[in-house]
């Protein structure tokens, strides 16, 4: 089982004073002691892993953060920041002897710049709000993650989330113009703007996707797009998986690059049409939704390629949305996939790492192998333009071993996915779900690096600590230099 | 003595042996770049022009993994015959730096972080930086990223060593994204705008739904230096927007396009070749280079904001790509070369001394010097990557 830091007990014994201390910083309600009230924020979306914290602080100020880390700080207090706890990997798993940081207060839209294509945003702003906010004059924010009415803007920076137009405008990190961020120092540092790339070392690039262990963001600035003019989708039936791989493999490679690329196999389609109605084909191993965004023309030309591509890859069913009543019905059972998966299951686990695309067939048979061997079911989802894999894998929590059983498969199916050439996680981040799984795509020194730039950050290692890393380090340890002058021989070199 | 790794295990030994004898490197691949960046190197050259080729491409899976060294002509041709292409344009500063044109490497493009003007649709070389293998000054050898599109396991490190120039890794090995090349270009001119009233029109064009790829000012002065006819004869300043497409989705787009900037003023088209060729000059700006003499500058601000820098050398040669978000100017080399002004002329934003003679990148920051907080993060940083300072020490920075 996972193995989380040490309960410091110097810390745990200064608990009262801590939070008077913490109540001076942040006055009112924003600080939270009640064990009832703490519990409400004991997990987050991997609600398998729970842990009450220390004691929640909601601060509504940049000062305040930076005093409170600056007091963490000193009192070598853990922190874990927190947006809205609908992370999947576990990333805002309290820590019992740590201030859980809550951003929820940080929810003001600060700036729209139409003229500069950007707002300022604070990190407590739903995905779907910063949307919202601009909607009315034809803009929006493309990353759109399927929680996207909950998470916040800094969840997803913290966690460079994706959703299902990946492919065509890129994961949150192409989206993030610049942050404002504390460091656990307590410093205030602002990288990027409105302006492009961040000049001198990207510090923004590696803060976005960090998991809340480099700084805490109380500001972010992102990119705004136009709304395309016209958006259609094809609905397609193939009778093996392979027919529907084979067929994203040649819109690719045909150059198109659709807004959206989305494959579910039978065990799902069966699930959502059983739950929306969406008039899936219930005969077909897999079923693909295309969508093509852009100018009307582009659209209507590009579409009924794809259409073609799928008839020449042995499609059963092929249908264009006519209207966007069809497309939305067409996306109906494929948004509702986890939820329609939870009728049919008592419980289910949602993986998500990355394969190359022509491995999908291979990786699918190895996930049905691996279910049935661990004796739990599997549905799987599909971002299939960019490889990235979601198995649903479904168990009973009340059965004995199963939640077990299904940890196991889950590790299994996602070193499948490192063996044939993919990744852990596309987009749910490493959290404490696949911590202990790192070394799998890792090894030591990828492993030490990936440390030490958290060390340039957070030297004492008081900010989320126990996620991402399997095995803590001390900087100082980790600092010291291999190897010693003298004991490398000068190498055996061609000089010229 | 000067060192050339044959392989990643050379690299290694070389970089262990330079880390336990503090013997600083001078880290050369093609030597395009030679002249970016502070002109202090180290005695010990360490060139790094083997560890090329070695290229697994695979254009259905939109990814090429190849040495670092691997030229970037060689690429880009074999992208060519999958009709694809690596969609952050990168510029080939041959002219620029006075050196033979295409001689640059893939390792040098993602390590400066380059980007012609698709950058605002596409992103730059970091956003097509999937994953490398590496040495850190340290000599030991590490990998981050992966070989997919879509990656979010452990810190994103390509970003970091991207734009690094050398001084935190020495990469071996590069995986890119690579993208579908479109199959027409044209572009939609618009004649005669003062700068204020381009940037406006260039931002109608962004925010319009036309896919734009390309937004470029060219003030009279330097529109008239241009290879393209209906630019270099335009005896007015040219505003050029860019759409990229199937044939007849750009067709379309460019009607719509001539509609809205007909308001701002007189428009015309580009078709193809032309087309090509005008952008082409922008991304290596060409129009700046006939005065040899000249320091060059790339300032990248808001795109509102680049008028206003443009305005803070009086008399200098400038033109605006990226909606108004860059600013080329060259300005006479005497004193600091307006590092002064410029740098006054915008409060976000980085100016970045691309080109100019080693006495003045000694006297004037060549990159934009960084707030207090975020020049400690990177000192913080580059002793974690390279405690020693072995990994072209001073190249970006002074102590760094
Ligand atoms: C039903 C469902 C569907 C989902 N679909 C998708 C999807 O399609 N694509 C996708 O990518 N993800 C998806 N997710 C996962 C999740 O929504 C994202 O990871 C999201 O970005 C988390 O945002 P949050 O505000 O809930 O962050 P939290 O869960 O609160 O935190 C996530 C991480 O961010 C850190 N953090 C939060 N705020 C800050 C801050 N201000 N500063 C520093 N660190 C911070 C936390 O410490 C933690 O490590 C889904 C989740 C659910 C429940």
């Amino acid at each position: 089982m996972l193995t989380m830091p040490a309960l410091d007990q110097a810390v745990l014994s200064r608990r009262e004073g801590i939070v008077a201390d913490l109540r001076a910083i942040v006055p009112g309600e924003g600080v939270i002691d009640a064990l009832e009230e703490r519990r409400a924020f004991e997990s987050d979306g991997l609600s398998i892993y729970r842990a009450i914290p220390m004691v929640v602080v909601l601060p509504s100020t940049v000062d305040q953060v930076a005093r409170v880390l600056k007091y963490c700080k000193q009192g070598n207090i853990r922190v874990v920041p927190r947006g809205a706890g609908t992370g999947l990997s576990g990333g805002a798993l309290p820590l019992e002897d740590g201030v859980l940081l809550g951003m929820a207060k940080f929810n003001k839209v600060l700036d729209i710049d139409y003229a500069n294509r950007c707002a300022r945003v604070q990190p407590g702003v739903t995905n779907l709000g910063i949307t919202q906010a601009v909607q009315h004059a034809g803009f929006y924010y493309a990353p759109d993650p399927s929680s996207q009415i909950a998470c916040t803007i800094g969840g997803n920076v913290a966690e460079n989330s994706g959703g299902v137009h990946c492919l065509k405008y890129g994961l949150t990190t192409n989206n993030v113009l610049g942050v404002e961020m504390v460091t656990m120092a307590g410093e205030i540092v602002r990288l990027g703007g409105k302006h492009l790339d961040a000049g001198g070392y990207d510090l923004l690039g590696v803060v976005v996707g960090s998991e809340g262990l480099l700084g805490v963001v109380t500001e972010v600035t992102v990119r705004l797009l136009r709304k395309p003019e016209t958006a259609r989708a094809v609905l397609v039936g193939f009778p093996t998986l392979e027919d529907g791989g084979n067929c994203v493999a040649q819109i690719i490679a045909e150059g198109i690059i659709p807004g959206g690329i989305e494959m579910m196999d039978k065990p799902a389609i069966h699930a959502a049409e059983a739950f929306v109605h969406a008039g899936y084909p219930l005969d077909v191993e897999s079923l693909l939704i295309v969508e093509l965004d852009g100018p009307r023309a582009e659209v209507d030309e590009l579409i009924a390629s794809v259409d073609r591509i799928a008839r020449e890859n042995n499609a059963v069913s092929s249908r264009i949305s006519e209207g966007d009543d069809e497309r939305m019905r067409f996306w109906a059972g494929r948004k509702a996939a986890f939820p329609a998966v939870g009728r049919i299951s008592p419980d289910y686990m949602c993986m998500d790492g990355t394969i190359p695309r022509k491995k999908l067939a291979e990786v699918l048979r190895g996930i049905s192998d691996i279910a049935k061997r661990h004796g739990v079911g599997v549905a799987n989802v599909f971002h299939a333009g960019d490889g990235n894999l979601h198995p649903l894998i479904l168990f009973d929590a009340n059965k004995e071993g199963e939640l077990i059983a299904a940890e196991k498969c889950g590790a299994d199916i996602l070193r499948l996915c490192v063996d044939v050439g993919g990744v852990l996680t596309g987009e749910h981040g490493v959290g404490i779900e696949k911590r202990d799984l790192m070394p799998a795509m890792f090894d030591e020194d990828d492993l030490a690096t990936q440390m030490r730039l958290k060390c340039a950050f957070d030297p004492d290692a008081l900010l989320n600590p126990g996620k991402v890393f399997p095995q803590l380090h001390r900087c100082a340890e980790m600092g010291k230099m291999r190897v010693h002058k003298g004991q490398v021989p000068f190498p055996d070199l061609p000089r010229f | 003595m000067d060192l050339k790794p044959r392989d990643a295990k050379d690299l290694c030994d070389a970089v262990a042996w330079a880390a336990a004898e503090g013997e600083a490197l001078d880290i050369v691949a093609g030597g395009s770049k030679a002249a970016l960046g502070r002109p202090e190197r180290p005695g010990r050259k360490l060139d790094v022009s083997a560890l090329r080729g070695d290229i697994e491409y695979e254009p259905e899976e939109l990814v090429l993994t190849c040495g670092a060294a691997t030229p970037m002509r060689e690429i880009l041709l074999l992208l060519e015959q999958r009709a694809q292409i690596l969609a952050f344009e990168p510029p080939d500063f041959g002219a620029l730096y006075g050196l033979a044109p295409e001689g640059g490497t893939i390792g040098g493009a993602l390590g400066a972080n380059l980007a012609g003007p698709r950058r605002i649709k596409m992103g730059a070389a970091r956003d097509h930086f999937l994953g490398f293998s590496g040495v850190s000054g340290r000599g030991e050898e590490f990998k981050a990223g992966g070989r997919v599109v879509k990656n979010v396991t452990g810190y994103d490190l390509p970003k970091l060593v991207a734009g690094s120039m050398g001084t935190l890794a020495i990469v071996d090995r590069v995986t890119v994204k690579v993208m579908p090349a479109a199959a027409k270009t044209r572009s939609v001119l618009v004649f005669g705008l003062e700068p204020a009233k381009a940037v406006a029109a260039m931002a109608d064009a962004l925010n319009s739904p036309w896919e734009v790829s390309g937004a470029a000012y060219l003030p009279e002065a330097v529109a008239r230096r241009s290879a393209v006819d209906h630019v270099s004869g335009a005896g007015a300043s040219v505003t050029a927007i860019r759409v990229e497409g199937t044939a007849v989705s750009v067709a379309a787009r460019c009607e719509a396009l001539r509609t809205s900037l007909g308001t701002f003023g007189a428009v015309e088209e580009l078709h193809s070749m032309r087309s090509v060729k005008l952008w082409r000059e922008i991304r290596d700006v060409a129009p700046l280079l006939p005065d040899t003499s000249a320091a060059l500058w790339r300032v990248s601000v808001a795109p509102t904001h680049g008028p206003a820098v443009a305005a803070a050398v009086p008399g200098a040669d400038w033109f605006l790509d990226w909606g108004g978000g860059l600013v080329w100017l060259a300005t006479p080399e005497a004193g600091d070369a307006s590092a002064g002004p410029i740098r006054a002329s915008f409060g976000e934003g980085h100016a970045t001394l691309m080109r100019a003679s080693a006495g003045l990148r000694a006297r004037v920051p060549v990159f934009e010097p960084p707030a207090p907080g975020v020049a400690a993060l990177n000192r913080g940083v580059k002793a974690q990557f390279d405690p020693r300072g072995i990994l072209n020490p001073g190249r970006m920075f002074e102590g760094i």
